[in-house]
C-alpha cells in the first residue's frame, strides 16, 4: 500500500456553495419578500386575488426596467439621476409626435430614440470630458425636465390612439399584463449581460478599479458610454409604457423616480461604491418595494407614510448587517 | 492678492453674475436699482445658508440630500408649537427649530460615522422619512396664516437698518461660516478631510467625527431656515420645499465646490446661490416664462461643472493618467 498517492484536496473556498447562498444578500431580500406577502395576505382579504395582484405589479414594473439599467451602472461606479426627467422628456416627445399626427410605431421610436439621445448626451459628458456623473446628472435632470416645462408649460397631451395603449393596459394571457412580461424578459436580457458575458465582467472589472481595467484592456469609457445609453434607451421604455398606462403626458410625470429607482437599486444589494451586485437582488427589491406599496394601500395608508417605511429599509437592511459584523468583531476582541 | 483673485473662481462668477445683470437690465432697467437687488438677496436668503450648510458636507467628500426635507419638517413641528401655544418668543421657537435641525443632522451624520454607509444612501434614506415623519406629525393638514401669531409671522420681515431680518441672517450666516472654515481648526480639518481622507487620519484628524460635524452643521442651518421658510411664506405643509435640496448642490456645484471634496469656498457657494437667485427672480420680469427657469438653472450647472473640471485639472502633477481620460 505504499504507492498510493496520498491527494489532499485544498478548497477554492473555506466556505462551501450553500452555505455562501445562505448567507447571501439575496436569501435576506427572499425572506423578507415572503414576510411581507403572509403579512399582506393576513392583513388584507383582498391582496390574494389574482386581479389584485396583477394591478399591484404596475407599481414596480416600470420604474424596475430602468432600475437594471442603473443596476449596471452603479456597478461600474456610475450613478444618473436623470432618468425620472428623461421618461418626461421621451414622454414629452411622444407626445409632441402624436400631435404632429404619427402612429403608433412612429411614437415608440420617438420615445425610445429621445431616451438614447438623453442617454449618449450624459454618457459623452461624463466619458469624453470626464466630469463626475452625480452632478452632470443634477444638471441634466433639470435641463430635460425643464426642456419639457417648456414645451407644455401647465398643458397637457391628451388622445393617444388606442392601439399605444397596449403596451400599459394591455394584457398578454389572463392576468399578466404586458408590462408584466416585459420586466421579466428585461430581467433575464439584463441578468445574462452583466453575470454571463464579457460587457459584464468588464462592468464589475471598473466597478472595482478603473485604473486596473484599463490596463487589463478593458475600454472604461466606451464601456461606461455604453452603459449610459443603456440607461437612457431602459427610462424611454419606461416612458413608453407609462404614457401608454395613463394616456397622457403632463411635465410633473414621473416626478422622484430618481431616488426610487436608486433605492430599488441599493435595497437589491448592488453596492452603491460600485463593482458589486447581482439583477435577481434588484428584481427581489422591485417586488418588496412593490408589495409593501401595494399592501399598505390595501389597508389605506397613505403613500407618504409607506416611503417612510422604504426609506427605513433601505437603511436598516445596510446598517444591520454592518452592525451585526461589528458586534461580531467586538465579542471576538473581548475573547 | 488682487492677481490672486482676478484668476480665481470667484472673479469668474462675478463677471458672470455681472453680465447677466447688464444683460437683464438692457431688457428691464428696473431689476438693478439697489431696492430690487436687496429684494433678490432677501428672496435668495434660505438658498444661501442651506448652499453654506451644504458646502461644508461637500468639502468633506459627503453629500447631504435631506437638506429640504429636514427644513420642512423643522418648519412644520416650529409651526405646530406656535399653533398650539402662541405667546411662545421668537428666540425659543428659533432655539427649538436650530436644535432639532442639528439633531436630523446628527442623526445621518452619526450613520455615517458609526456605521460607515455611504452617504448619499443615508440622506437618499433619511430625505423620504424626515418628509413622511411631516405627514405623521401634521396629519397632511396645512397650517394656515390666519393659524400662526402676527409675530411668527412678522419677525423675517422686522426692518433692522433698512433691510429685513431674513436678510440680515444670511449675512451673519456667511460671516460665521466663513469664520468657522476659514480661522478655526475644525474649518481646515473639513478641507483636509475631503482632500485626502487616509492623509488626514495620519495628522490626527478624526474623518468620522469631523464629517459627523459637518452633517450636524448643515442640520442646524436647515432647521433654522425651516422656521424662515415657513414664517416667510406663512404657510406649512407636508411638501414644503420639495426637491429643493437639488437646487442647494446645484448652486454649491456652479460656486465651484467639488464633489470630490476638499475645494470649494463661502464666497463661491454664496455667488452660486445669488446666480440662481438672480436667474429665478429675472425671468418672469424680462418676459421669459418661468417654465424656462429649470432648463436655464439645469444648463448653467452643466457649464458650471464643466469648468470646474478644467480648473481643477490644472492644481497637482499628474503621476498617472486617469484611466478615463486615455480612451
Amino acid at each position: 500500500m505504499s504507492n498510493d498517492i496520498i491527494t489532499r484536496i485544498i478548497p477554492d473556498r473555506l466556505t462551501t456553495r450553500s452555505h455562501r447562498a445562505l448567507r447571501s444578500w439575496e436569501t435576506l431580500l427572499i425572506i423578507i419578500a415572503i414576510s411581507v406577502f403572509f403579512i399582506n395576505s393576513f392583513s388584507s382579504p383582498y391582496f390574494l386575488n389574482p386581479w389584485n395582484l396583477s394591478d399591484a405589479t404596475f407599481n414596480f414594473t416600470e420604474k424596475a426596467m430602468i432600475a437594471f439599467a442603473m443596476a449596471m451602472l452603479i456597478v461600474a461606479g456610475e450613478i444618473d439621476l436623470s432618468v425620472a426627467s428623461i421618461v418626461a422628456l421621451a414622454s414629452t416627445a411622444m407626445g409632441y409626435a402624436m400631435e404632429a399626427g404619427f402612429g403608433t410605431p412612429a411614437l415608440i421610436l420617438t420615445g425610445l430614440g429621445t431616451g438614447l439621445a438623453c442617454g449618449a448626451f450624459n454618457g459623452i459628458l461624463v466619458t469624453r470630458y470626464g466630469l463626475p456623473s452625480i452632478v452632470v446628472t443634477i444638471g441634466t435632470m433639470s435641463l430635460f425636465r425643464g426642456l419639457s416645462y417648456i414645451v407644455l408649460g401647465d398643458q397637457a397631451y391628451t388622445g393617444y390612439p388606442s392601439d399605444f395603449a397596449f403596451f400599459g393596459q394591455g394584457y398578454v394571457w389572463w392576468v399578466i399584463s404586458f408590462e408584466l412580461v416585459l420586466f421579466l424578459v428585461l430581467a433575464i436580457i439584463y441578468a445574462v449581460i452583466l453575470h454571463k458575458t464579457n460587457f459584464g465582467r468588464a462592468v464589475s472589472a471598473i466597478g472595482n478599479n478603473p485604473v486596473a481595467a484599463q490596463f487589463s484592456g478593458i475600454r472604461v469609457g466606451r464601456v461606461k458610454f455604453i452603459l449610459f445609453l443603456l440607461t437612457g434607451l431602459m427610462s424611454g421604455v419606461a416612458a413608453v409604457c407609462l404614457t401608454s398606462r395613463l394616456g397622457s403626458t403632463r411635465p410633473s410625470i414621473a416626478f422622484g423616480w430618481e431616488l426610487e429607482i436608486v433605492t430599488m437599486v441599493v435595497l437589491g444589494g448592488v453596492s452603491i461604491l460600485g463593482g458589486s451586485g447581482t439583477i435577481i437582488g434588484v428584481v427581489l427589491a422591485a417586488l418588496i418595494m412593490g408589495m409593501v406599496t401595494f399592501g399598505f394601500g390595501l389597508l389605506n395608508v397613505p403613500g407618504i407614510v409607506m416611503s417612510i417605511f422604504i426609506g427605513l429599509l433601505l437603511i436598516a437592511v445596510i446598517a444591520l448587517p454592518r452592525l451585526w459584523d461589528m458586534a461580531k468583531t467586538a465579542k471576538k476582541k473581548r475573547s | 492678492m488682487i492677481t490672486q483673485f482676478i484668476k480665481s473662481r470667484e472673479a469668474l462668477l462675478v463677471l458672470a453674475i455681472g453680465l447677466l445683470l447688464a444683460l437683464i437690465s438692457t431688457r428691464f432697467s428696473g431689476f438693478i436699482t439697489p431696492t430690487n437687488l436687496a429684494n433678490v438677496f432677501q428672496d435668495t436668503s434660505i438658498l444661501i445658508m442651506l448652499a453654506l450648510g451644504q458646502m461644508v458636507v461637500i468639502l468633506t467628500r459627503c453629500i447631504d440630500l435631506s437638506v429640504a426635507s429636514n427644513l420642512a419638517l423643522c418648519g412644520m413641528v416650529v409651526g405646530l408649537i406656535n399653533m398650539a401655544v402662541p405667546g411662545l418668543p421668537i428666540p425659543f421657537l428659533l432655539l427649538v427649530a436650530v436644535l432639532l435641525g442639528a439633531f436630523l443632522g446628527a442623526i445621518n451624520g452619526i450613520l455615517v460615522w458609526k456605521i460607515d454607509i455611504p452617504p448619499i444612501v443615508v440622506t437618499l434614506g433619511t430625505l423620504t422619512i424626515y418628509r413622511g415623519t411631516i405627514f405623521l406629525i401634521s396629519g397632511g393638514e396645512w397650517i394656515n396664516a390666519h393659524e400662526m401669531s402676527a409675530s411668527f409671522k412678522a419677525f423675517p420681515r422686522y426692518e433692522l437698518l433698512g433691510q429685513p431680518v431674513l436678510s440680515w441672517i444670511a449675512v451673519v450666516s456667511i460671516i460665521i461660516f466663513y469664520l468657522l472654515v476659514v480661522r478655526t481648526p475644525l474649518g481646515r480639518a473639513f478641507y483636509a478631510v475631503g482632500g485626502n481622507p487616509h492623509a488626514a487620519v495620519y495628522t490626527g484628524i478624526d474623518v468620522g467625527f469631523t464629517r459627523f460635524l459637518a452633517f450636524v452643521f448643515s442640520g442646524a442651518i436647515a432647521g433654522v431656515c425651516g422656521y424662515l421658510w415657513v414664517a416667510r411664506y406663512a404657510v406649512a405643509y407636508v411638501d414644503v420645499a420639495g426637491g429643493f435640496e437639488l437646487e442647494v448642490v446645484a448652486a454649491c456645484v456652479i460656486g465651484g465646490i467639488s464633489i470630490a471634496g476638499g475645494i470649494g469656498t463661502v464666497g463661491g457657494a454664496v455667488l452660486g446661490a445669488i446666480f440662481l437667485g438672480i436667474i429665478k427672480n429675472a425671468l418672469p420680469v424680462v418676459d421669459i416664462s418661468p417654465f424656462w427657469q429649470l432648463a436655464i438653472s439645469g444648463s448653467a450647472i452643466i457649464i458650471a461643472v464643466a469648468v470646474n473640471a478644467r480648473s481643477e485639472r490644472k492644481k497637482g502633477r499628474i503621476i498617472l493618467k486617469k484611466a478615463e481620460n486615455v480612451a
